[in-house]
């Protein structure tokens, strides 16, 4: 019973990350319709970016993580600018060979500037809770706390904020919030900074629990997608619990089941469901 | 006579293929042979992504997955005996099989679905490549595949495939092969209804083109041939492993189709030749290789969607339409 909760834990603690990255990856591939399959690759770099500002810079891991976001959201909306604002008229399918370019150079540039091996950040809080026989650090209990606010502020700012709903009348009808006045590409390019300041947000809670690594973003960046599409093209709500979900399934699946096979259990449920609902779970039919 | 026509009106690739096949004799560097017979193999890789990719639309990105399915397949037969003549073709269209089965599910999905579908299954073959040591060996790979096994032929006697012209031969009758069924699959009604799946799905349903049934069978031929090249691999190499199927394999083709030109019959062959030529003279910049790669791909996207062969057409037309005006200045002022 104790592993089971505890497997249980680390799920919760799993599906936190994959709820925010997967929230910031359906704003632009759910409403936006842009394939950013750079998402996780802009991840690795927020783990990356927080690590030196922390190590090199004598940062504290609030500033630091902030610090990160920002400059995150800054790289967001340059790559929207160069890599995807260019095709916004052209077939889907351009967009995603663009954006395996903006990955390749993301990953190696990475590799090529900080090298190939992975990195631990000195983690803040390393204190132990015991709890129903289960042990937490407290660093895992924030990750939980941290992704339940700021899931929470990103819902009160789309739907109860005037630039949040700009982000959803684009979504709805590009050319009747132009009509009405909104800039466009001032929406994406704020859509795409949210997105990327949440998955730098997200790297760096976690950072001090895993390492970082170059090639930490790929598989994570693909389960995005699978949390995404299986939650249903821009719902908000499917998105967290899906991601939940998947955090659960491979914390229990990877404890009772193989832990080798842990990433096979995602891909192979998409492949799943795509066979009996081509449109996700929750999904729509997307032209 | 009609041959002697032909071969007039068809010089340019007579020429080619005369060069082709003298080129052992040419290139006398066992290194850049290597290189050369790589680029065969690889076209053979990039003109099977292009049908599927460049014909049809649909972005399958599990392409080294039926690489290293077909790879896995040789290397397992021959290992136990079984002759490479047999094991290769059952190893395609095992991989062919493969690609039914997954064919079925994910071609229901349109556009990035399919794409991210089929990116799973190419991590998911790659991760079971890894992990299912007793079988496939883990991330260790198998080792001391055979060679291809020598061949009885009728008139010239056995021939073996232990040198290196003979394995650029082998390599080479396989593209050659390949080039022929896209030439044909690609110039026949069915390449039509593929290309009209791509230009718009919907439309083609619309004329009573079966657009489902056409996908399906565009992604098993090509992830057949995906198979072979990687059966041919595995047993010219001698060795694989799991990145024999894995994704940076994928992507470096998706560069050499889109470099080469997507949809034309020579891109893909041009881009798995040059584009490695190109980084072998750029050997300094080996480490930042993927980041010219990643660059490349972006530029060529926003501003030559068609590659070196689209920009090369265009080039062309710009040529006949320069001296078409002055032939037509010509004839005003002459009258």
């Amino acid at each position: 019973m104790a592993l089971f909760l505890q497997q249980v834990f680390n799920g919760i603690m799993l599906g936190s990350t994959y709820a925010i990255v997967a929230l910031g990856l359906t704003l632009v591939f759910g409403i936006l319709h842009i394939p950013n399959f750079a998402h996780g690759h802009l991840y690795m770099l927020g783990a990356y970016i927080g690590f030196f500002l922390m190590t090199l810079y004598g940062f504290g891991f609030w500033t630091a993580l902030i610090a990160s976001m920002i400059i995150l959201a800054l790289v967001g909306m340059l790559v929207e600018r160069i890599v995807y604002r260019p095709l916004q008229n052209r077939p889907v399918i351009n967009s995603f060979i663009s954006a395996v370019g903006a990955l390749m150079i993301l990953e190696t540039g990475v590799i090529v500037l900080w090298g190939p091996q992975g990195r631990r950040i000195p983690n803040p809080y390393p204190g132990i809770v015991d709890l129903l026989g289960i042990t937490m650090t407290w660093q895992r209990l924030l990750v939980i706390l941290v992704a339940i606010v700021l899931i929470i502020l990103l819902q009160i700012f789309i739907k109860k904020t005037t630039v949040g709903t700009t982000i959803e009348a684009v979504a709805q009808n590009r050319e009747g919030a132009m009509l009405v006045g909104i800039n466009v590409n001032w929406v994406f390019s704020l859509t795409f900074a949210i997105s990327t300041a949440t998955a730098a947000a997200a790297a760096c809670l976690v950072a001090p629990i895993f390492m970082i690594s170059p090639t930490m973003g790929a598989l994570l960046g693909m389960k995005a997608f699978v949390i995404v599409i299986l939650g249903g093209l821009g719902s908000i709500p499917g998105a967290i619990l899906g991601g939940y979900i998947l955090g659960l399934l491979e914390a229990i699946g990877g404890g009772y089941l193989s832990a080798a096979y842990k990433d096979v259990y995602a891909f192979g449920a998409l492949i799943l469901i795509l066979s009996i609902r081509p449109t996700g779970l929750f999904g729509r039919e997307v032209s | 006579m009609p041959a002697i026509r032909f071969l007039l009106k068809k010089w340019f690739y007579v020429l080619l293929l005369v060069l082709a096949m003298a080129l052992p004799f040419l290139i006398t560097n066992r290194y850049y042979f290597q290189i050369v017979i790589m680029g065969c193999l690889f076209s053979i890789t990039t003109l099977s992504l292009n049908l599927i990719l460049g014909y049809t639309g649909q972005a399958s990105l599990a392409h080294a997955g039926f690489f290293g399915i077909g790879s896995y397949g040789v290397a397992l037969m021959t290992k136990s005996g079984i002759s490479f003549w047999l094991a290769l073709p059952l190893s395609a269209l095992f991989a062919a099989l493969i690609g039914f089965l997954i064919g079925l599910p994910t071609l229901r999905t349109r556009g990035s679905y399919f794409a991210i579908a089929t990116l799973c299954f190419g991590v998911i073959v790659s991760i079971v490549a890894g992990s299912w040591i007793e079988f496939t060996g883990g991330y260790t790979g198998l080792v001391g595949v055979p060679h291809p096994t020598p061949l009885p032929l009728p008139l010239i006697g056995v021939i073996g495939f232990e040198t290196q012209t003979a394995q650029y031969y082998l390599v080479l009758a396989f593209l050659l092969l390949t080039l022929l069924v896209m030439h044909r699959l690609v110039y026949s009604h069915l390449g039509l209804s593929f290309m009209a799946i791509r230009n718009n799905e919907a439309l083609a349903e619309a004329v009573g083109v079966n657009t489902f049934a056409g996908k399906i069978l565009s992604f098993v031929v090509a992830n057949f041939f995906a198979g072979l090249a990687g059966g041919i691999y595995a047993s010219l190499v001698g060795s694989i492993s799991p990145s024999t199927a894995s994704i940076d394999l994928t992507f470096s083709w998706l560069v050499y189709l889109l470099l080469g030109g997507a949809a034309t019959l020579a891109g893909p062959i041009i881009g798995a030749f040059v584009i490695p030529v190109i980084m072998e003279y750029l050997q300094f910049l080996q480490e930042y290789r993927l980041i010219i790669f990643g660059a490349l791909l972006i530029a060529v996207i926003i501003y030559f969607p068609r590659g070196l062969m689209g920009g090369f057409s265009t080039l062309q037309q710009r040529v006949r339409e320069f001296y078409g005006q002055r032939r037509g200045v010509k004839h005003a002022v002459r009258s």
